[in-house]
Order: structure tokens, then sequence, then C-alpha cells
């Protein structure tokens, strides 16, 4: 094993801050992207859905 | 029956195409990403030089080759359409984007948080942080762009011509470490030499690069079935479709 404890992988040498910065923004964009995706498919479903109905009329 | 690649240019069949293909692509690259990681933080060495901070490359790396790559599959789509005018390939360019300046972003971000530590600064104008800056930029004004046309003929035309100009853009970014005096590292790897790293690191980036890619398509093809719903919503198929749904 590489790490003595889990406070020394967090503190990464002294560099936690930037590790972390770095990789917990990565972990943020990528979670968010697919949140908005999902959102945005099943609104645009339910858009189109509703303008057919509207169309039926 | 035979087989043509052609079938899948026709959004209908893409679209089921592209459902089936979203959870392989999917997961593979969770695993792929599990896997970079545990190479990224528990089996590659302390830098001699740069001590743990040198762990950001295994995202940093990954992200700039993305938003990079990406750029060119729009630029080739792009050309695709105003070539063909093929429907599909204005909506593959306009679901890359996204993600694009997503890792665009992320490149600049995580360049920052290493190069505060490493240079002392957190941002300095040297050609390839600048030329980087550039790319985000594009992403964001070609997708400006796109939602400031109304007409959707015009909007394509319009997104794919400023896409195919600013393509100059990524071999600038590419080959900036050795067109000028960059503060920026050169390339660490090549097609023509033999990497400069430990074999280790270098696996862990290339399989957190993979995991990349596979994100990347798996985002790319869930957000074209959007965008083809939507532009083929006056089609029997979607009609039947969301009847079905």
């Amino acid at each position: 094993m590489h790490w003595a404890s889990w406070s020394a992988f967090w503190a990464m040498g002294g560099y936690g801050f930037y590790v972390w910065g770095s990789y917990g923004a990565v972990f943020l964009f990528i979670l968010v992207e697919i949140i908005l995706l999902r959102r945005g498919q099943k609104e645009t479903l339910k858009r189109l859905k509703r303008m057919r109905n509207w169309e039926d009329q | 029956m035979s087989f043509s690649i052609y079938k899948y240019a026709s959004p209908m069949t893409f679209y089921g195409l592209a459902g089936r293909l979203i959870p392989w692509f999917a997961w593979g690259a969770g695993i792929l990403a599990a896997l970079g990681l545990y190479i990224a933080f528990f089996m590659a060495p302390t830098d001699f030089q740069q001590g743990e901070a040198y762990r950001v490359i295994f995202i940093h790396v990954p992200a700039a080759w993305m938003a990079m790559f990406i750029y060119l599959v729009m630029a080739f789509w792009s050309a695709v359409g105003l070539a063909w005018n093929t429907r599909l390939s204005f909506m593959m360019s306009r679901a890359l984007a996204p993600t694009g300046a997503v890792f665009a972003f992320l490149s600049l971000w995580t360049g920052s948080l290493w190069g505060k530590p490493m240079w002392g600064a957190w941002w300095v104008w040297d050609a390839r942080l600048t030329s980087s800056l550039i790319l985000l930029f594009l992403y964001v004004g070609i997708m400006a762009l796109w939602s400031a046309i109304d007409d959707r003929r015009r909007s394509d035309k319009a997104g794919a011509l400023l896409i195919l100009v600013g393509a100059i853009n990524v071999p600038i970014i590419y080959f900036s470490v050795k067109w000028w005096n960059t503060l920026h590292q050169g390339a660490s790897i090549s097609l023509m030499k033999a990497p400069s790293m430990a074999t280790i690191m270098l696996t862990g980036m290339l399989v957190m690069a993979i995991a990349a890619w596979f994100y990347s398509i798996a985002v790319a093809l869930a957000r074209v079935r959007g965008i083809i719903l939507e532009r083929e919503r006056q089609t029997e198929w979607v009609k039947e479709l969301l009847e079905k749904s």
C-alpha cells in the first residue's frame, strides 16, 4: 500500500487542496451534466407529448 | 439482406441504435474510471519532482485531450453536414458541444490547480494556456450562435462554419509547446518517441483517457436522441413512439 494512513491519503503530501480541488470539480461537472441531461430528456418527452395532444384536439 | 452503414444515417434507425449503445458506453466509462482512479491513487508512485501534486495529470491530460478531440469530431460532422446536407451530422455536432465545453473548462481548472503549486501561478498568458482558453470561448461562442439564430437550417450552417474556422485552433494548441517558449511543459507522450514517464503513470492516464472517451460517447448519444425527437417530431415514427411511451 502506498499510503501510511487515510489522513496521509487526504493530505496528498500537502497538496490536498490542489489535488482534491481538481478531482472534485471533475466529479461535480460530470454529475451536473448527467442530471441536466436526464431532466432535459424527460422534459422533451413531456413537451412533445403535450404538443401532440394539443394537435389532436 | 445486406448490411449498410448508410441505414444508420437515418435519424430513426440511429435513435434506436444510440439507445442500445448508451448502456455499454456508460458502464464502460464507470468501470474504466474506477480502474483508472485506483491506478492513479494507489498504484502510481509519488513523483520525484512534483510530489503528490502530479496526480492531477490523471484527469488534466484526459480532459485536455477530450476537449480537443471533441472539437475535431464536431468539425468533421460540420464538414459532412455542409457538404451533403445530412440531417444527422448537424445534430451530432450539437450533441457534442456541451461535453466539449465541460472538458475544455475542466482542463483549464485542473491545470490552474496544478500550476499554482508547481509554477507559483494560477494562470500565465503562455501560448498553450491562451489557446486552450480560446478553445473554451469557441465552444461557448458556437453554442451562443446556435441559440441566437431561430431558423434551424441557418443556425446549423452558421454554427458549422464557425466550427470549421475555429478548427485551426486545435493544431495551434497541440503544437504550441513546440512552436513557442511556453511555461507549460512539452508533450510527455507522442507517436514518434517513447513516452517520457513511468509505465504505471502512463497506464493510469491512458485508462482515464479511454474512460473519458466512453463517457463522452455515452453522453453525446443520449443528447442526440433528445435532439432527434425534437427535430423529427412531425414524423410518423416519433408520433408512434410518443404514443407508446
